[in-house]
């Protein structure tokens, strides 16, 4: 037995032609191609107490963005700390994060930083002891540093960008990698330019 | 049996709650609990909802003297839902208070709840002594980190000086801007140790600044883009009621002559027998809304999240529309479906920064006509045979008409729901008290608990459940028959899970895999055995008496509609599909 509901069916009914993306956006069902991720750095200043942490990869767990990288420590200012995220993500979804991210109470002030801001990463590299002048040689290649020297590795320290720690890594790899740390990106805008 | 139940009443009014003192002064701080207590006070908290246990004890000590009522709910998640209905009714923070462990996580489901229908809900648990913390002690749990997702913001208090003014903080900021559930955690040393510093008044934290107004010139490209548009609709969401907006959305909607679609939440923003009204829209929501959202060229939301059971599939939601999106939360805006005119701001300023604006009505008479033929074209309506089983709309007419248009009316979630949202006529904002968004069963007989200390005397309070959901929280009518309170559940009884038993049959080809009940308790005994009353009606000529005598009786009272159990929730829009391509039986899905 139905409801006893009147009226023309679904196929009588004039649909309209428009359609949205998968984002909500109106589009021409022609042109549209799916959009593609970027990669985008934002920095977000966060009341120092505990849990804010917790509660920031929380939320990046629970709304599906993409973390690249992340990175956490205290600023200038006793009860503040700072944050950087490296996520990648279509268009709409950065906007969205950011958003979100401002939402949560214990966060400050959120921006993303502009492609030309300053970005840097730590990597300790434990590699195969057994040339320890040709792996000295290297890092000094890439403005590293041998921070460690045992019998059997040498531990080198490499800064810079991302881009820049991944080739080290990679011309470390001929003498054998046993250990490898990295910390994320930390990065501010540069000159004059708030971070935050 | 009636007798019984006054004996039993009379006999708990002597034993505690004369007891408990309150002399209208406001408490005298000498502990973490007594200045938690003193913080609610000044948060002009009237009523809790609660359960006793070891880590909350000093809290509830502490309330002995105190002017605020608590209600001893028989469950945390009653409490919970019953103080997220009495914010929705009343318009404040409702408050909820539990033990550590098992306490808190009990609340969990009326905290997540509130979450999602954006209620200002605040929940107060008790911990273990921070020594103890993270040993795994006894009823010890990860509360502020089980929370964190499901609340605006929590609390885990580590100091009595401090403790009050954190839990104003927690009652400040549940209620403004976007509203939505804060809690603080308790930890019993915090509650016991000595402080004689009293909270200020409860203050939002200063990084929190909700834009109230929206930008001017935004404000004014939007007022022109409503002026030009030849199909424009409002959209009328739950945020409309949370900001005490009605009064402004009506006026905007009347002197523009703009027709109107509400969301669920929505309900009762415009009253739903106004011309320009169509009533909701969504899956079950009604043809003509359906029909007007996917042909609208300019599509005004207000207060509204875009819920998918709004939308359907994103891709065809009102795919011919330019979308004004007004909210007070920018994460809302462009989050499901893109805003070509984003409004920030209170929902009631908004629109009367548009209605200052906005010179002329648009040019819609022909898109005001089509909304009228779809109104006649897809009329709401329901076959009505002389002969029983009784049909569930049939039963909400009646209840409809025998109450005031005032009436509070909360549901569980279900078909039951669904029915009652769509034959009842609501005329009024704060009296559609449902869980929208997280769909929890069993939210309505609480939540009739908490409606009814939020009313108004002269207001009905009438609870539509389903058999389900009213087995889920059943417990609260001991509440009910111990604070004694004038509710009216009517359980629309069809022995099954009856929205899954729909689905079964459309989409699992009919196999009942555990949605009929082959024995279900008799609601009017087991009614009467908590100490309501109690009705059963199968027949149409009963409908009527019984509820009148339901509303007459001055206490709780159980009315249990057996109706037909092959009835079904038409019109669907079926589960990621396009508005107009609703349903109006199972054959055209």
């Amino acid at each position: 037995m139905s409801g006893g509901l009147e009226g023309p069916p679904p196929e009588e009914r004039a649909s309209p032609d428009g359609r949205r993306n998968s984002q909500g956006i109106r589009i021409d069902p022609e042109v549209e191609a799916e959009p593609e991720s970027r990669r985008a750095v934002l920095s977000a200043l966060v009341q120092h107490e505990p849990g804010v942490l917790a509660n920031v990869s929380g939320l990046f767990r629970r709304r599906q963005f993409n973390i690249e990288s992340l990175t956490v420590g205290p600023t200038t200012d006793g009860d503040r700390a700072r944050i950087t995220l490296e996520i990648d993500e279509p268009e709409p979804g950065i906007e969205q994060a950011k958003k979100q991210l401002q939402k949560l109470v214990p966060v400050i002030a959120v921006t993303e930083l502009e492609p030309d801001a300053i970005r840097r990463e730590l990597a300790l590299i434990k590699v195969d002891g057994s040339a320890p002048d040709q792996v000295g040689a290297v890092a000094e290649m890439y403005d590293g540093k041998t921070v460690d020297v045992s019998r059997e590795s040498v531990t080198v320290e490499i800064t810079g960008s991302e881009q820049k720690i991944d080739a080290a890594v990679e011309t470390f790899g001929r003498f054998g990698i046993h250990e490898i740390v990295r910390t994320g990106t930390a990065a501010l805008e540069r000159g004059t330019r708030k971070t935050t | 049996m009636s007798e019984r139940t006054t004996k039993q009443r009379e006999t708990e009014e002597t034993t505690d709650a004369d007891a408990k003192g309150g002399d209208g002064t406001p408490t005298t701080v000498t502990s973490g609990a007594t200045s938690t207590v003193r913080a609610l006070e000044n948060a002009g908290i009237e009523t809790m909802f609660g359960v006793q246990g070891g880590a909350i004890m000093p809290v509830y000590d502490a309330l002995w003297g105190s002017d605020i009522d608590h209600v001893m709910m028989a469950h945390e998640q009653g409490a919970a839902h019953a103080a997220d209905a009495y914010n929705v009714v009343s318009g404040r923070p409702g408050v909820c208070l539990a033990t550590s462990g098992p306490g808190a996580t009990n609340l969990v489901t009326g905290i997540a709840d509130a979450n999602m229908d954006s209620d200002a809900v605040v929940a107060l648990t008790g911990q273990v002594p921070q020594s103890m913390v993270g040993s795994d002690a006894f009823q010890e749990t990860d509360t502020t980190g089980i929370t964190a997702p499901i609340t605006k913001n929590n609390y885990f208090a580590s100091d009595a000086d401090t403790v009050g003014d954190t839990v104003g903080e927690a009652v400040a900021l549940a209620g403004s801007g976007r509203p939505g559930p804060t809690l603080v955690d308790l930890p019993k040393d915090v509650t016991n140790d000595e402080t004689d510093r009293d909270p200020g008044m409860p203050q939002t934290p200063e990084t929190y600044t909700p834009q109230e107004e929206a930008d001017a010139d935004a404000v004014e490209t939007a007022a022109h883009t409503i002026e030009a548009a030849d199909r424009p609709l409002l959209l009328f969401g739950g945020g409309v009621v949370k900001a005490d907006a009605s009064e402004e959305a009506r006026a905007f909607a009347t002197e523009y002559e703009i027709p109107v679609v509400t969301t669920m939440p929505g309900i009762g923003t415009m009253p739903e027998d106004h011309d320009l009204c169509l009533s909701w829209a969504g899956m079950h929501g009604t043809g003509y809304a359906n029909m007007a959202i996917n042909h609208t060229d300019l599509l005004i939301a207000v207060g509204t999240r875009f819920d998918d059971r709004l939308t359907g599939g994103i891709e065809t939601f009102a795919p011919d529309a330019e979308v004004i999106h007004v909210d007070i939360d920018p994460a809302e805006v462009s989050k499901n479906i893109h805003a070509d005119y984003p409004l920030i701001g209170d929902a009631g300023r908004v629109l009367e920064q548009l209605h200052d604006t906005l010179p002329e009505a648009p040019d819609a008479d022909e898109w005001r006509e089509q909304c009228q033929t779809w109104k006649t074209e897809y009329p709401m309506g329901y076959a009505t045979p002389d002969d029983e089983p009784l049909k569930p709309q049939f039963v909400v007419e009646a209840l409809d008409e025998a109450t005031s248009d005032e009436a509070i009316v909360t549901s569980g979630v279900g078909q039951h729901q669904m029915w009652a949202s769509q034959y009842w006529t609501f005329r009024e904002p704060r009296t559609w008290i449902s869980s929208h968004g997280l769909g929890t069963m069993g939210y309505g007989l609480p939540a009739a608990i908490g409606a009814r200390l939020a009313a108004d005397d002269d207001e009905e309070v009438v609870c539509v459940d389903g058999d389900g959901s009213f087995l889920m929280t059943v417990q609260e009518l001991s509440v009910a028959v111990r604070e004694d309170l004038d509710i009216t559940v009517a359980i629309l009884n069809n022995e099954y899970i009856g929205m899954v038993r729909q689905w079964q049959d459309a989409f699992f080809e009919g196999r009942h895999m555990a949605a009929g009940y082959s024995w279900i308790p008799e609601f009017d005994k087991l009614a009467e055995a908590f100490g309501a009353r109690g009705w059963r009606v199968d027949d149409y000529d009963e409908v009527a008496d019984a509820i009148e005598a339901a509303l007459d009786y001055d206490g709780p009272s159980v009315i249990d509609f057996h109706i037909d159990p092959a009835e079904n929730v038409y019109p669907m829009v079926p589960s990621g599909g396009a508005n107009d391509e609703f349903a109006l039986s199972e054959d055209q899905l």
